[in-house]
């Protein structure tokens, strides 16, 4: 599916490959046909602001490897992820969110999202009580990742299901860390997934992208809760977006009006690369999931290395939900601890010759960074602790390189670190 | 909207469209385990092309109450009871799959009620694999898959539908996983014991029926039997699984919209296609 679905050769020039649309409209039959897309009563592309042939192409596979009902491609994991949000609730509205997750995430709820009326909760995602708890008449979703950023905890995503259901609220599940190949969250409860696709789903740093991918299950209807997917919408002549999308309800609401209106659209170009790793994905994360694998093997056994945080890792709190959800295993990213803290961190980072120092994960090229500087640097001290993302953690997203040589590297930067 | 049929209340899907037109009133009938979300594509249009439509949810499917009806004498005879709650006097019946002989017994039981029948995914019979069965009456999840592997058949197998974004072998499943436990096993049942080729020739209302060429359900040779022994039957092709309403949506509008205006024109179906 990763390398057929959604694609078949075009009928026009037999091109094989998913051609690139880098068209901005698209050509009506008459008036009546354009009518008709616009009140929605046809499928088919308008504008490449709310579709386009190429990103469709992207958004339909990946709702075909999530086991999805449809998604929408955003500009950035950041745009989907917001794009969900916005379409489920407004002002009034509470989410609940695991405090280990992206510092991108915290920033948008704790912050920006406060600022327009939607309040939010962060909570341990291990902490199944508390999470209950956090629960409001107002709030509208629960947020967490399968594997949490930058701490390595896996999510319960069955247990936590569960408790959003109890609530009627749905699950959003941020899975970039571990992509549709290493996990499924539809198939364990959760309602909606997205993913900065920027990260695994590329493969190789070259694109900005992100998808919002909808289960189809959650039962808006009877929930009651969702006024935005089960009221007349007076911007489409009082459309219901369950009656009229059934299961794909959520989707349709966060085209329509999402990309209609804040407009993070994906671009053709984009949808374009993200295809093509799409195709790779499969052996990618094999590599992946190996390389880390003697990373991990060779950072335990090193004698500066304090601790390390990688879910099958040996005393992990979560090796055995991790073995459950992740059985083709637990992803590309862990972190670990240096003796010698912050400082000896900082040597680490600047001796390193192979891995590269910058703040992303997924690339075919090992990277490395130190958080609580850069991709968590806006959070408090206090913030970063809840997050347990400790002062001298070094986050590693490991590459497709020969996994000797990045052994052979990280020992020299080790070594030189403690010289 | 709701209404009451029998004593239960009954969902109804009407495309949003505006309720005072002359046109055509069509009642869109759904397949095994099924409800009216599997018409997203056809009812909306259908609803703003000067014509009133009803997708409707059978009893004990979808929002509707009450339990699966036993047989498909029954469902047809039910929908009948429905163009009288919606004080119908006449209306174009649609079926799909199941929904298919429920129209067509529709057409046996009160002819006059019925303008003209259109066909998709149908056959002179619906035999049900035994294993198909045993799932669905387990509850077994298998019965979902089962049905959506034999379904997206054709373009749908590997998807590229018209709807940016839509992964319909998903979309099916959900649907399908609605019905599963709750109407899927009686509407199998009642497929698998229907002889739709023995009612076929008393079939007096005009007929189109619309074969989808990679049916596996129902294939071809089933949809041609089955046209060929209704009197004046004609016929067209879509290049799609059984589910061609959800993998080609703009074929089978277009195909339906041929059939409605063949019913509207008045003429008296005379080709074979």
């Amino acid at each position: 599916m990763s390398i057929h679905a959604a694609s078949r050769p075009d009928p026009v020039t037999g091109a094989r490959v998913t051609p690139i649309y880098r068209s901005t409209s698209f050509v009506f039959d008459d008036t009546a046909h354009a009518a008709s897309l616009f009140n929605l009563e046809v499928p088919g592309h308008i504008y490449s602001r709310i579709s386009n042939p190429t990103v469709a192409v992207f958004e339909e596979r990946m709702a075909a490897l999530e086991g999805g009902v449809a998604s929408v491609a955003t500009a950035s994991g950041q745009a989907a992820l917001h794009l969900a949000i916005a379409t489920l609730m407004g002002a009034g509205g509470h989410v609940v969110c695991s405090q280990s997750v992206y510092g991108g995430t915290i920033n948008l709820l704790a912050h920006t999202m406060a600022r327009f009326g939607i309040e939010s909760t962060f909570v341990q995602p291990a902490d199944h009580a508390a999470i209950a708890a956090a629960i409001r008449p107002t709030t509208r979703l629960l947020i967490g990742e399968t594997i949490g950023n930058p701490t390595m905890t896996v999510l319960d995503i069955e247990a936590v299901a569960a408790i959003a259901h109890a609530a009627r609220v749905p699950l959003l599940i941020d899975n970039t860390f571990a992509t549709p190949y290493l996990c499924r969250p539809f198939e364990h409860g959760a309602d909606l997934v997205f993913h900065s696709a920027t990260k695994f789903i590329s493969g190789h740093g070259t694109v900005i992208g992100g998808v919002l991918v909808d289960s189809g299950r959650f039962d808006w209807e009877g929930s009651a809760l969702f006024p935005t997917l089960t009221d007349p919408y007076p911007a489409y002549h009082d459309i219901d977006f369950v009656d009229e999308f059934g299961p794909a309800a959520m989707a349709a609401r966060a085209r329509f009006e999402g990309l209609r209106d804040f407009g993070a659209a994906m671009s053709p170009d984009t949808a374009f690369a993200l295809i093509q790793g799409l195709e790779t994905l499969g052996p990618r994360m094999d590599r992946h999931v190996a390389n880390t694998r003697r990373v991990v093997e060779f950072l335990l056994e090193d004698e500066f290395v304090e601790w390390v945080a990688y879910p099958e890792v040996p005393g992990h709190p979560d090796r055995s939900l991790a073995a459950r959800l992740l059985p083709k295993g637990a992803g590309a990213v862990l972190a670990f601890g240096v003796t010698g803290g912050r400082e000896a961190g900082r040597r680490v980072i600047e001796s390193v010759e192979v891995f590269s120092h910058l703040a992303n994960i997924g690339d075919v090229r090992s990277l490395i960074i130190h958080p609580a500087s850069t991709t968590h640097q806006q959070m408090s001290d206090a913030e970063l602790e809840a997050a347990g993302v400790a002062q001298g953690l070094i986050r590693l997203s490991v590459g497709l390189e020969d996994p000797e040589d990045l052994i052979a590297d990280l020992g020299r930067a080790l070594r030189r670190a403690h010289r | 909207m709701m209404v009451g049929v029998d004593g239960r209340q009954v969902f109804i899907h009407t495309g949003g469209g505006p309720a005072e037109v002359e046109g055509s009133r069509v009642v869109l009938v759904h397949g095994a385990g099924m409800d009216h979300t599997v018409w997203r594509y056809q009812t909306r249009a259908l609803a703003h092309s000067g014509r009133v439509a009803y997708a409707v949810d059978l009893p004990g499917h979808g929002r509707s109450e009450g339990e699966p009806l036993p047989d498909i004498e029954a469902l047809g005879r039910w929908l009948i009871g429905l163009l009288d709650a919606l004080e119908v006097e006449r209306a174009v019946l649609i079926g799909h799959s199941m929904g298919s002989f429920a129209v067509l017994e529709s057409s046996i039981a009160a002819p006059d009620r019925i303008k003209g029948l259109i066909l998709l995914g149908a056959g002179d019979a619906m035999p049900v694999h035994p294993g198909l069965m045993a799932a669905a009456g387990a509850g077994d999840h298998l019965a979902v898959e089962l049905i959506v592997a034999w379904s997206h058949t054709g373009s749908g197998r590997f998807g590229s539908n018209a709807d940016p974004g839509s992964w319909q072998q998903g979309t099916g499943a959900r649907i399908l996983e609605r019905g599963l436990g709750r109407s899927l096993a009686v509407d199998l049942q009642a497929c698998h014991g229907y002889d739709a080729g023995a009612v076929a020739a008393s079939v007096a209302v005009p007929t189109w029926i619309i074969t989808a060429s990679d049916d596996r359900m129902t294939p071809p040779a089933a949809a041609r039997r089955l046209l060929e022994a209704i009197p004046g039957a004609v016929g067209s092709t879509v290049p799609a699984g059984h589910f061609a309403l959800l993998d080609c949506p703009r074929l089978v509008q277009v195909e339906i919209v041929k059939g409605l205006e063949h019913f509207e024109s008045g003429a008296r179906a005379t080709a074979r296609g």
